[in-house]
């Protein structure tokens, strides 16, 4: 079981900001294409990676980063603050 | 060292009140303020949405690169969050350092990382809707600088 949180136009293209998602994936990617797999809202909100940013525990990371220990995964757009 | 991620305004003269005052390390205090734009003359408002917890977690790691970096003496870093209308604060960054240019590039520093390592997303709000605004490319190569 992870947290999923999505910020931004990413929460609003999958339509909801948090879901506890059961999963075997490996990596960041792999929890990607599980997404992906499941609607066409998913399927556009992942359509382009290199849009996207992606934190593990609240860290940034990397797609290809492992899963292992990890509670909470979080996809957002590059970040616009200051 | 002061971070406060908040909803409600702010009052700089009373952040900056005392700020670097009365110590024998300090020779040099900056501050910056970030105030909500107008560049199309339409925006009714700038919407700024963040990731509670990662937010503070993000501003910490950076303000403790710059203290490490510069030998600051003290920081406020004040980020607002939520609807805010065109013309009110932001944010606001205030270092305190032994000498000018630490000051100075430290505080350049700290504003780089926040517009583009901590997790906040501007929307505006206009007469025909609502649009996200979109990471520049030059904010990502201000970084490279440091």
């Amino acid at each position: 079981m992870i947290d999923v949180l999505y910020f931004a136009w990413v929460r609003e293209r999958i339509g909801l900001p948090r879901e506890t998602v059961e999963t075997q994936a490996a990596t960041v990617a792999d929890l990607v294409e599980e997404l992906k797999a499941r609607e066409p809202r998913y399927e556009a909100a992942f359509a382009d990676l290199t849009a996207l940013r992606v934190a593990l525990d609240q860290d940034l990371a990397e797609f290809d980063a492992s899963l292992e220990g990890v509670r909470e995964v979080a996809f957002f757009p590059p970040m616009t603050g200051g | 060292m002061k971070i406060s991620v908040q909803a409600e305004p702010f009052d700089l003269g009373v952040e900056m009140a005392g700020f670097g005052i009365g110590r024998e390390d300090v020779g040099a205090v900056v501050s910056f303020t970030g105030i909500v734009r107008d560049d199309t003359g339409a925006m009714e408002a700038l919407e700024l949405e963040h990731y509670p917890g990662m937010t503070e977690r993000a501003i910490a790691k950076i303000v403790g690169e710059a203290i490490e970096r510069w030998k600051l003496a003290d920081v406020i870093v004040i980020h607002r969050h939520g609807r805010l209308g065109v013309g009110e604060q932001i944010m606001m960054v205030a270092t305190a350092a032994r000498h000018r240019v630490a000051a100075f590039e430290a505080a350049e520093f700290l504003m780089d990382y926040l517009k583009s390592r901590a997790p906040f997303w501007k929307k505006e709000h206009g007469p025909e809707g609502t649009a996200w605004v979109a990471a520049k490319d030059e904010d990502e190569d201000a970084l490279k600088r440091w």
